[in-house]
């Protein structure tokens, strides 16, 4: 995961625009007792990007405090708890994925919110609760955006004579469809799209890999592709891969897809089928001082308002957690390009589906990540 | 003027200790120019000395001591610490000591644990410990998550009933008469006359005839008094009671106590409870806890806990070496789940292949460098050290785009004929593309140490041995190779122990089959947050490099390692 900023430093940069920021510094209340500079944590890379552009860089503007950004959030989890043993939490506000979220606050690392008084209603009058609906995954977890984990292939594949897949199940044709596959190092998901390609139904599919023989059935369908796997580990991966012609299909984020086809101009094409969707949000850490407290409070609500949610769209593929910032998705800051059809959460892609089930897996994930790597080792 | 010199110092010089050796075996005391004895002004002067160079140091050995030694006693001790589970459930630990693992626990386990809980969910607790377990049994995270919040209502019932009976058993000051001493009441009162606040309250204390006649009652009671007095702020006489300690009060005056010998206030309102007690409605806890997850209902949780419930565990280590913990003793685990012991050897192997490619390449450049004449050895010194100052996921990053099947080595391959388009090698992703590239990244740690041994041997060695008639190759072999052997030393265990614990580069070009046990631990650090795990991985690791140091030392003798001249 460290190759994340690097692979993107090149990546894009945007241009802000000044008169959204005087528009919007007129809708900031003031901050009472509040410190004046956060330290937050993000992924880095074109994501952190869209955040600086639609949160951060406004926010400083309209209150004139500074921002400093740290690019771990891949180890979040490590740091946060390593800065609470020592007493000295550095972070203000932190970035995960939702499982993320969940052990944070299983591990009492992260605060827990009440959602209807610390965020904004939505600009349709719904409360907080219900506008972010499911998103809400537990107590500490503040929802951004919707992202899903999919597909993507390359087009211009001679051996395949103009097929072009459609359904996830592909990946395990490899008469149809030979060449490299790429897919993650990890056994969340993959497991999933075996079984689902193996015939079993999505809503059977976690009392199916609860067993033994479920688990042994997943890792039996991978093993019929194992030689023809490229197993990767950072996100950014799959995208080069893709581009340099390694693998002729690979899992990823759907945002980094979307940046490869959209603004690389490659030769790759989404299959949307059974993505995979994830919630990535803030958490606030446990026991931070009145003031700064204060201040991520007051950023946070106005960060994850109807409108900032929707601004952050402009800038990158994922999708709004908020329903009612649905219809303020437009187009894109640079290349002037419809994002609606791109996200994740547009119903045309969404044919078949699933939702990251975290909470069995946080159950399981210890246990068939051993399985998994032992697997993969032997 | 007394001769110091004697035996042993005839070797060394004279050293100011031998004067007191000598002022020792004196009879009379020998005496300063200022008349204290000799040995102590020797002593004092010597102290100042001492003193002196152990400041000096100092720093060094703080930053030592702080950086390196406690972090790493910090992970030893990680890998075998467990107060998690019998800090979090001291009650059901106790209650599980006498249980022999068969069937269900029996009752009072049940409501030791709701107690336990209760106050870890106060505590917010109850899902770190949780997560704990689960790394020992899948499925306890969950459950303790889920039932942090219904075991709060264990009582629930009981409660309403003693509260129907007596409307003074919802009343919190009447509990904090029953279960606290008189001076403590006084002391509340006098804090409170004079204007204090809730926060500043004296620590609650327990009443010993509570303690000794209503037991669980007054554990519940004394948790709950201290988190509603030190977690919240509040005070305990005035914040309701939690419901699981009617659960208790019902238990106790089931137990049929002496109530006779209560001697403190209420002393009716007990008797009247007692007395009503039997009559209750309970549901058996048992069931209560199924309602809340049925896992409850499975003996291996319970075993589970009671195996892991002292404080210290081998678990940790077990796991490590692919074994486990079982209520039925140490075994090994099912083979689908074996995997730490191939890394480890897999690491041993791969770093000892590293070492073995480095000192094939590294040593012909140390010979050249050392030989060259001093232009044409400096340019390529550069060389060496260019790719040592670079970025090692650049270095890292280049190799992917040479070793990929659609690199440019494979497309050199294909262009030149050798190999056809379809048959391009396999270079990156396994363990061939971790060698190549590891041994790239570790090749300047040989050739220096070889190249500043190598500097020392004086060519005139060499050309002594051929001009008594010896071939090129014993020339070599017997006269240039053994002293160039401390060189080879220093950098193989160099280049070893670096590459042993090396991280980055196998993840990003080891694939699947070149992957390291660094890489495990480094997933239990940062992702699945299983530091004992990983500090046990790391441990192993440092005890495996301590052996083979030790090792090395006996062979070939740690003296016989130089770095430089």
């Amino acid at each position: 995961m460290k190759l994340k900023p690097f692979l993107l430093a090149g990546a894009a940069s945007f241009a802000i625009l000044p008169a959204a920021i005087a528009q919007e510094a007129a809708e900031l209340p003031p901050c009472e007792n509040c410190s004046d500079s956060m330290t937050i944590m993000s992924w880095g890379g074109a994501y952190q990007t869209s955040q600086q552009k639609a949160y951060t860089e406004p926010y400083a503007e309209a209150t004139g405090i500074s921002v400093t950004w740290d690019e771990s959030s891949n180890e979040a989890t490590a740091k946060m708890r390593a800065a609470a043993e020592a007493g000295n939490m550095p972070y203000d506000l932190v970035d995960v994925e939702g499982p993320d979220s969940q052990r944070l606050c299983d591990e009492g690392l992260a605060m827990e919110v009440d959602h209807d008084e610390l965020l904004a209603p939505g600009n349709d009058g719904s409360t907080p609760t219900e506008d972010f609906g499911d998103a809400i995954i537990n107590e500490c977890f503040i929802p951004q955006i919707v992202f899903s984990t999919t597909f993507g292939y390359r087009t211009d594949i001679e051996e395949w004579e103009g097929r072009e897949p459609e359904s996830v199940c592909a990946i395990f044709d490899t008469e149809q469809f030979p060449g490299k596959r790429g897919l993650e190092q990890r056994v969340k998901k993959n497991l999933e799209w075996a079984l689902l390609c193996d015939g079993v139904s999505k809503d059977e599919l976690y009392d199916v890999l609860e067993t033994e023989e479920g688990v042994e059935r997943a890792l039996a369908k991978l093993d019929t592709i194992k030689d023809d796997v490229i197993w990767w580990s950072a996100g950014a991966e799959t995208p080069q891969l893709l581009a340099d012609g390694e693998i002729v299909m690979g899992s990823t984020y759907n945002g980094r897809l979307f940046s490869v086809i959209a603004e690389q101009d490659q030769p790759v094409d989404m299959l949307w089928d059974w993505q995979v969707f994830d919630y990535d949000g803030w958490v606030i850490p446990a026991d931070l001082p009145e003031e700064r407290l204060n201040r991520v409070k007051h950023f946070v609500r106005w960060a994850t308002d109807t409108q900032r949610l929707g601004d952050q769209a402009k800038y990158i593929a994922y999708g709004p957690a908020r329903a009612s910032s649905q219809p303020l998705v437009s187009t894109h800051a640079e290349l002037g390009i419809e994002m609606g059809p791109h996200m994740p959460t547009n119903p045309e892609n969404m044919g078949n589906y699933l939702v990251n089930d975290f909470i069995w897996w946080a159950d399981n994930q210890d246990d068939l990540e051993t399985r998994f790597q032992a697997w993969l080792a032997n | 003027m007394t001769d110091v010199t004697d035996a042993t110092t005839a070797r060394r010089g004279p050293t100011p200790d031998d004067a007191l050796r000598v002022a020792d075996s004196r009879r009379e005391p020998m005496l300063a120019a200022d008349g204290t004895p000799l040995k102590r002004s020797l002593a004092r002067a010597l102290r100042r000395e001492k003193l002196r160079a152990l400041m000096l140091i100092a720093p060094l050995l703080l930053f030592i001591l702080v950086t390196f030694i406690a972090p790493i006693a910090d992970m030893l001790f990680r890998s075998v610490e467990n107060q998690i589970v019998s800090d979090t459930l001291p009650r059901t630990t106790r209650a599980l000591a006498d249980w022999d693992g068969q069937d269900l626990p029996p009752e009072d386990a049940f409501a030791a644990m709701a107690y336990d809980l209760t106050e870890a969910a106060e505590l917010k607790v109850h899902t770190r410990l949780g997560s704990r377990l689960n790394y020992e049994a899948p499925g306890i995270s969950s459950l303790f998550r889920k039932s942090g919040r219904g075991t709060g209502d264990a009582g629930e019932a009981l409660g309403e009933q003693f509260v129907t009976l007596d409307p003074a058993w919802e009343n919190p000051m009447v509990w904090a008469e029953l279960m606290a001493p008189p001076d403590w009441l006084e002391a509340r009162a006098a804090h409170y006359a004079d204007g204090g606040e809730p926060e500043g309250l004296p620590a609650f204390k327990l009443r010993d005839e509570a303690d000794t006649i209503l037991p669980e009652t007054a554990s519940v009671y004394g948790g709950f008094a201290r988190i509603t007095q030190f977690e919240d702020g509040d005070d305990p006489a005035e914040e309701d009671p939690w419901s699981p300690i009617y659960l208790a009060l019902h238990r106790d005056l089931a137990a049929d106590p002496p109530l006779g010998d209560w001697s403190g206030p209420h002393a009716d309102l007990l008797a009247a409870a007692a007395e009503a007690a039997p009559a209750m409605e309970t549901v058996p806890l048992v069931q209560q806890f199924e309602e809340i997850d049925e896992d409850w209902l499975d003996p291996d949780v319970w075993a589970t806990i009671k195996t892991f419930s002292p404080p210290y565990t081998p678990g940790y280590f077990l796991n490590a070496v692919d074994m486990q913990q079982t209520p039925d003793g140490v075994e090994l685990r099912p083979e689908t789940q074996r995997i730490y012991v191939t890394l480890f050897l897999r690491t041993l192997v791969m770093s000892l292949a590293i070492t073995g490619t480095c000192l094939l390449l590294g040593y012909p450049v140390a010979w050249l460098l050392a030989n060259l004449p001093s232009g044409r050895a400096n340019l390529l010194m550069i060389l060496v050290l260019l790719p040592f100052w670079t970025s090692l996921l650049v270095r890292t990053s280049a190799w992917k785009v040479l070793l990929q099947q659609q690199g440019v080595i494979n497309d050199t391959l294909v262009w030149i004929g050798l190999i056809a388009d379809d048959k391009r090698l396999t270079l990156i992703n396994n363990q061939t593309g971790t060698i190549i590239a590891m041994t790239h990244i570790l090749l300047p740690f040989m050739i220096l140490p070889l190249y500043s041994v190598m500097k020392t041997i004086p060519p005139s060695y060499l050309r002594a041995a051929k001009s008594l008639g010896a071939t090129d190759w014993t020339a070599f072999w017997r006269v240039y190779f053994p002293q160039s052997v401390p060189g080879i030393g220093a950098g193989s265990i160099l280049v070893f122990i670096l590459a042993i614990g090396y991280y980055i580069t196998p993840e990003l070009v080891g694939g699947t089959s070149g992957v390291f046990i660094s890489n495990r631990i480094a997933y239990h650090i940062s992702s699945s947050l299983n530091w004992g795990l990983a500090a046990a991985l790391g441990s192993i690791l440092l005890f495996a490099v301590l052996i083979l140091y030790w090792a090395y030392d006996r062979m070939v003798g740690i003296d016989n390692v130089k770095l430089g001249g």
